[in-house]
């Protein structure tokens, strides 16, 4: 059971939004109505209540930082639809968000290119994609092997803007203490990220910004980064001299948090009869924003995945109109194995090869990226462990022959993987007086179970009762931890928790109390190379109607090799909400471009679909034992991502199977699948 | 949200008498209070309608049904003879939003429930229905769920309701109050077609107050919706069809059809169910008469497939329910 | 463009919450969710869309599970609701949250109070033998089988993909 469960379920859980505060005042944020262009008047509507209105017809004083969403009202520059271009503050929440509706905007609007296009003429490449990756890698003779290729496979991929849609919406309640003293509660995913980019903006001293957020409901990427949500409430208290809270709307999200971008991928994979590949070509184009650089490495995966002498990998985005994409669950994996798994699967019909013998054929010994030892690597125990579990021995691979009633039934397979990687982190352990620990990390719980696993890992290296460990986590006071993001969270807090725990033990023949420091960042700088992953297999049944299009999934395995599980419980969550969204990403979850007024027009949760709880039937987790010394204390990869990487390759892979029609657009909803089945004649 | 005045009703006399130019009735809220958040409904008084006293579904020996319209969707759902003698209409109600929003949602608010057009609900945005003569960005936008029957140029929404697609079917009337008296309105006359008016969904007008809906006596025949959607509930549905089926000696007697997603009122497809009748009780007579009621359509750019949806889910849940007759 | 002047229209309410009667003046555009949270300081009751599409504001209304952001205050008046902090009796949690907890039916807890709240009304809705929208015969009294729950907890959104944990914990809190 996870240590906040009873808070959780009693509703005693607070977050951002629910902290009491003293005479506090309530702030809406006004959006633009136009996708590019300028503002030219903010007329407040006269209304009792209204404390009052920020806009950049009056700049606050704020210091730039590198990321200009959140330079909040300094330019009268409209950059997208939905962009955060005013404020109102109030007395209540219902006066503010009326004053909001109310304000007047003037626009002088400009023409808008908002469609992301792989013809695209603004298309340029990126000096490093998100992540620190090399835009482009090559290595060998790629376009001329794949020409030479006996088996070839060309195709391209296109994947729709996807939204995290924490069920939590980005919330703040900001508090001037004094004029150089601000307490902010906030729902992130990092309290110290937070802190240092409200430090910098409103040139306060670190020490003098407190950022506290115990409980987050949820971010998937999109709270990774500090977003506009902090700053705007930091300069509403200060404008208003009280308290502020701000949260935005669910439509707002649709513009102001973050989304994955759209991608078009092409993927070009040359082998021999036999399967084995000389070539693999995977070239991604994405899009960004005109205010900031985000460039989704979806073809990065690709460079760790499978052994070939000729190997291409390249990324170009576009600025466009739009708002500013970020992470969304496992950015670049998730988009980018979607097409390289999808492609394998063609591949292996091309060759006449089963999927997961393909796959076990291409197995590198080393990176294809680093050419590294791997730490540990066992997708093909994977595979052959879902294989088992999913009973695909007795599998027909003929696709379009399984007709259950007025349905098509097929399966699919589809390998997974994700980065393990392990942070600096500083941690403090204190022994009490009373033989109980406290252990402080500025970790963040968004959900992953970070208060349960740490308690797990901090008990084990004190060989103490889990019962005797407080786990004091998700505020910026809290010695200095990275943000829970890149799956990297529980292992670099884990690994200082773990160093941390072990000075103390050093000390605890001293008597009581005893308190012990660790700061991770010399340790892991100097650790022996190799490449970390954590690999991953995915299996899916689905049944696709003749008669609508719908496709329902009925069966969904996971099995991974991610290091050593340190919580079955809350492990088995990740991997299983993980899975959830990629059912999600291949059947719903779209964001539709209106291109006549530049925004995402299904911008609520009625009509951007995300799974609920019939959409998701028989699923389950598994993973392997993996012993991986090469890692951090615990010997654990993280595994909040890699449940969704390639999910919806297994399903749209399965939906083949079942019917014979390629699909090579997501997601899979009847208006797309409908005609493509009436097109191949399939018909109940 | 504009501030308002909020008045509890009393009696149907009552809430007529405190209905004026700008009040809008309130029922359960479940579609009002969402529009008025987002600005699409802007009343400046609310008369509440929920508690007076047509909470109740009268049974007749026929098996008829008067629902009052206070009667909220779970329990019409929920009642026994409901589910014994219009098991469609049932099912119907159940497969319209959550449990939540049935335990809320009263059966007047369900009939009278707004589009979910994106652009209807967006108020930074053009809409003829919302805002008269500022156009129809969904004719050259985004129509993908939009009408593809007797659309307008300057409208092509669809209804949204699954309850009042089985009511057509069942040829349901509702009790309309007003000033002058009572009339009771078939729900073929109470929907309107979008015409150069989208901004009426219903004949009724201002201060009309739904009271009941009638439902004749059991069908006698056993009948099924159907509806189609993009996850597997709480959605609303590209096509759905309500379908009722009398089969003897091989040959259809009778059916009903109606379909739901595909036009601005619910349709009821008179054309499908005339060439059904007399017909062989075999999948192919299903299609044609489905067909027959199709080649109307005028798809948009982005919702042709709706035509082959509503053909195939037609035939599909003829053919389900002539395998059990 | 409507004229922005005109002032709140405030209204006293009695409403009964988690068993106490309590008296407060509301906007008379305060949805009963803002009321619970800002009002009454009541913030199990969640805000996800505000818009009843997602279900994290589900109270108990009178006994019938219910989304609290679409019902407005001021017409709640006179009233009957349970919220999360109203399920526990004292410090014994009800079958449902302990079932939530065992099962892990839960992660970034947002949701939670809502699906605690709907599973609790699903649990009466069931004793009392409504069908749903997967009952193939309406007019039977359906047990309620994994299908049968997935289908009536389909009103609560779980972004972090709770739902194989949600599911084991009504089907065990049913028994």
């Amino acid at each position: 059971m996870r240590i906040e469960g009873r808070a959780k379920v009693t509703g005693e859980a607070k977050y951002a939004y629910e902290y009491p505060a003293e005479d506090v005042a309530y702030a809406f944020a006004v959006t633009s109505d136009v996708a590019r262009g300028e503002v030219l008047s903010v007329r407040a509507p006269e209304l009792p209540g209204l404390i009052t209105v920020l806009s950049c017809m009056d700049p606050p004083d704020i210091a730039p930082v590198s990321d200009a969403e959140l330079h909040l009202f300094q330019s009268r520059t409209v950059s997208y639809r939905g962009q955060i271009i005013a404020a109102v503050v109030a007395e209540t929440l219902e006066t503010a968000r009326e004053a909001g509706r109310l304000l007047e905007i003037e626009y002088a609007p400009h023409e808008m290119d908002v469609e992301l296009d792989a013809d695209h003429p603004g298309l340029y490449r990126p000096e490093k994609v998100n992540g620190g990756f090399a835009t482009e890698l090559g290595s060998g003779e790629p376009a001329d092997a794949f020409a030479g290729s006996p088996v070839r496979v060309d195709v391209t991929y296109a994947t729709p803007a996807e939204y995290n849609n924490p069920m939590e919406p980005h919330a703040t309640l900001a508090e001037w203490t004094a004029p150089d003293r601000l307490v902010v509660h906030d729902s992130n995913q990092g309290s110290v990220v937070v802190r240092d980019t409200l430090a910098q903006i409103f040139g306060l001293d670190p020490e003098h910004v407190t950022v506290v957020s115990p409980h987050v409901g949820g971010g998937f990427g999109s709270k990774g980064t500090p977003r506009p949500v902090p700053v705007l409430a930091a300069l509403a208290a200060r404008a208003a001299g009280r308290p502020v809270k701000l949260a935005v709307t669910r439509q707002q999200m649709f513009a102001t948090v973050g989304y994955r971008t759209p991608t078009v991928q092409r993927v070009r994979l040359g082998a021999d009869p036999d399967g084995r590949l000389r070539a693999v070509l995977h070239e991604a184009v994405a899009q960004t924003s005109r205010i900031r650089e985000f460039a989704e490495q979806a073809a990065v995966a690709t460079r760790h995945m499978y052994r070939t002498p000729n190997l291409y990998t390249g990324h170009q985005v576009v600025r466009l109109d739009v708002p500013s994409p970020s992470w969304m669950r496992a950015p670049g994996e998730t988009p980018g194995m979607y097409v390289l798994e999808s492609a394998m699967d063609e591949l292996a019909y091309a060759a006449g090869l089963d999927p997961i013998e393909l796959r076990v054929r291409n197995e590198p010994e080393t990176d294809p990226d680093t050419g590294l030892p791997f730490s540990s690597r066992n997708l093909v125990a994977c595979l052959n462990e879902g294989a088992d579990r999913f009973g695909w021995a007795h599998r027909d691979p003929r696709p379009g022959v399984r007709r259950e009633g007025r349905t098509l039934v097929g399966t699919g397979v589809a390998a997974a993987t994700y980065p393990a990687m392990t942070m600096p982190a500083k941690a403090r352990v204190r022994a009490n007086e009373d033989g109980t620990f406290t252990v402080s990390i500025a970790a963040a719980d968004i959900g992953t179970g970070a208060r349960t696993v740490l308690t797990v890992v901090a008990a084990e290296t004190l060989k103490a009762e889990p019962d005797a460990v407080t786990v004091r986590i998700g505020s910026s006071d809290l010695p200095r931890a990275p943000l829970a993001g890149g799956s990297m969270g529980t292992a670099s807090w884990g690994h200082a928790v773990a160093r941390a725990c072990e000075a103390l033990l050093a000390k605890l023949g001293d008597g009581l109390p005893q308190e012990a420091e660790a700061d991770t960042a010399d340790e892991l700088k100097n650790r022996p190379q190799y490449a970390r992953h954590a690999f991953g297999a995915h299996f899916a049944e689905t049944a696709v109607d003749l008669d609508t299009g719908e496709i329902r999934v009925r069966r969904l395995l996971g099995v991974y090799a991610a290091g050593r599980i340190l919580n079955p419980q809350t492990a088995r969550s990740q991997f299983l909400g993980g899975m959830t969204m990629g059912a999600g990403m291949a059947l719903m979850e779209r964001g539709v471009l209106d291109l006549e007024f530049g925004d995402y027009l299904n911008h609520d949760l009625a009509q951007y679909h995300v799974p609920v709880c019939a959409d998701i039937p028989d699923i389950d987790a598994a993973w392997i034992e993996e012993a991986d010394p090469h890692l951090n204390a615990m010997g654990a990869k993280g595994i909040g991502e890699i449940g969704i990487v390639g999910v919806a390759a297994a399903i749209g892979n399965a939906v083949h199977h079942a019917t014979g029609v390629r699909f090579r657009e997501l997601p899979l909803t009847p208006p797309a699948v409908l005609p493509a089945l009436a097109a191949h004649g399939l018909t109940a | 949200m504009r501030p308002f005045a909020y008045e509890r009703a009393v009696s149907a006399e009552d809430a007529l008498n405190r209905h004026t130019d700008d009040a809008q009735y309130l029922g359960g809220g479940t579609n009002l209070v969402d529009l008025m958040r987002l600005g699409v409904a802007t009343p400046a008084r609310l008369v509440d309608v929920a508690r007076l006293p047509y909470d109740r579904i009268e049974h007749r020996a026929d098996g008829g049904l008067v629902i009052g319209a206070a009667v909220r969707n779970s329990d019409l759902a929920a009642d026994l003879g409901v589910r014994d003698d219009h098991p469609l209409l049932a099912q119907a109600v159940l497969a319209g939003a959550s449990g939540q929003i049935r335990n809320q949602a009263t059966v007047g608010g369900n009939l009278l429930q707004r589009t979910r057009c994106p652009y209807f609900q967006d108020v930074t945005k053009p809409c003829n229905k919302r805002e008269p003569g500022t156009g129809c960005p969904a004719v050259h936008g985004d129509n993908e769920n939009m009408a593809i029957l007797d659309p307008s140029p300057h409208c092509v929404a669809t209804h949204p309701s699954d309850m009042a697609v089985a009511l057509t079917a069942l040829d349901a009337r509702v009790r309309v109050r007003h000033s002058g008296g009572e009339d009771v309105v078939p729900l073929a006359r109470l929907y309107r077609s979008p015409g150069d008016d989208p901004s009426r969904d219903t004949t009724l007008r201002p201060g009309d107050l739904i009271t009941a809906v009638e439902v004749p006596g059991r069908l006698d025949m056993p009948a099924r919706y159907r509806k189609v959607r993009e996850r597997a509930s709480f959605a609303f549905a590209l096509v759905s069809a309500a379908v009722a089926l009398d089969v003897a000696d091989g040959t259809v007697r009778d059916c009903r059809i109606a379909l739901g997603g595909v036009a601005h009122r619910p349709w009821r497809a008179h054309r499908a169910e005339d060439a059904l009748r007399g017909r062989p009780a075999t999948e192919a007579s299903y299609r044609a008469a489905a067909e027959a009621e199709l080649a109307a359509a005028e798809p948009l750019s982005g919702n042709a497939y709706k035509v082959t949806l509503a053909v195939n889910v037609i035939t599909a849940a003829l053919a389900g329910l002539g395998e059990d007759a | 463009m409507v004229s922005g002047s005109a002032p709140p229209v405030r209204a006293n309410i009695v409403l009964t919450v988690n068993g106490s009667l309590r008296r407060l003046t509301v906007d008379t555009r305060a949805s009963l969710l803002d009321a619970l949270r800002e009002t009454l300081g009541l913030t199990g009751a969640k805000k996800g869309c505000d818009h009843g599409q997602c279900g994290a504001c589900t109270v108990l209304l009178d006994g019938r599970r219910a989304n609290a952001c679409l019902a407005l205050a001021v017409a709640q008046d006179g009233s009957d609701v349970v919220t999360v902090e109203g399920l526990a009796d004292g410090e014994r949690l009800s079958p449902v949250q302990e079932a939530f907890l065992a099962h892990d039916g839960y992660q970034c807890g947002y949701c939670t109070p809502g699906q605690l709240c709907s599973a609790t009304g699903v649990l009466r809705e069931a004793a009392r033998g409504w069908p749903s929208a997967v009952t193939a015969d309406v007019a039977s009294e359906p047990p309620l089988d994994d299908a049968e729950i997935r289908e009536r907890m389909s009103g609560n959104l779980c972004r972090c993909g709770a739902y194989q944990g949600i599911v084991a914990a009504v089907r065990e809190a049913a028994r």
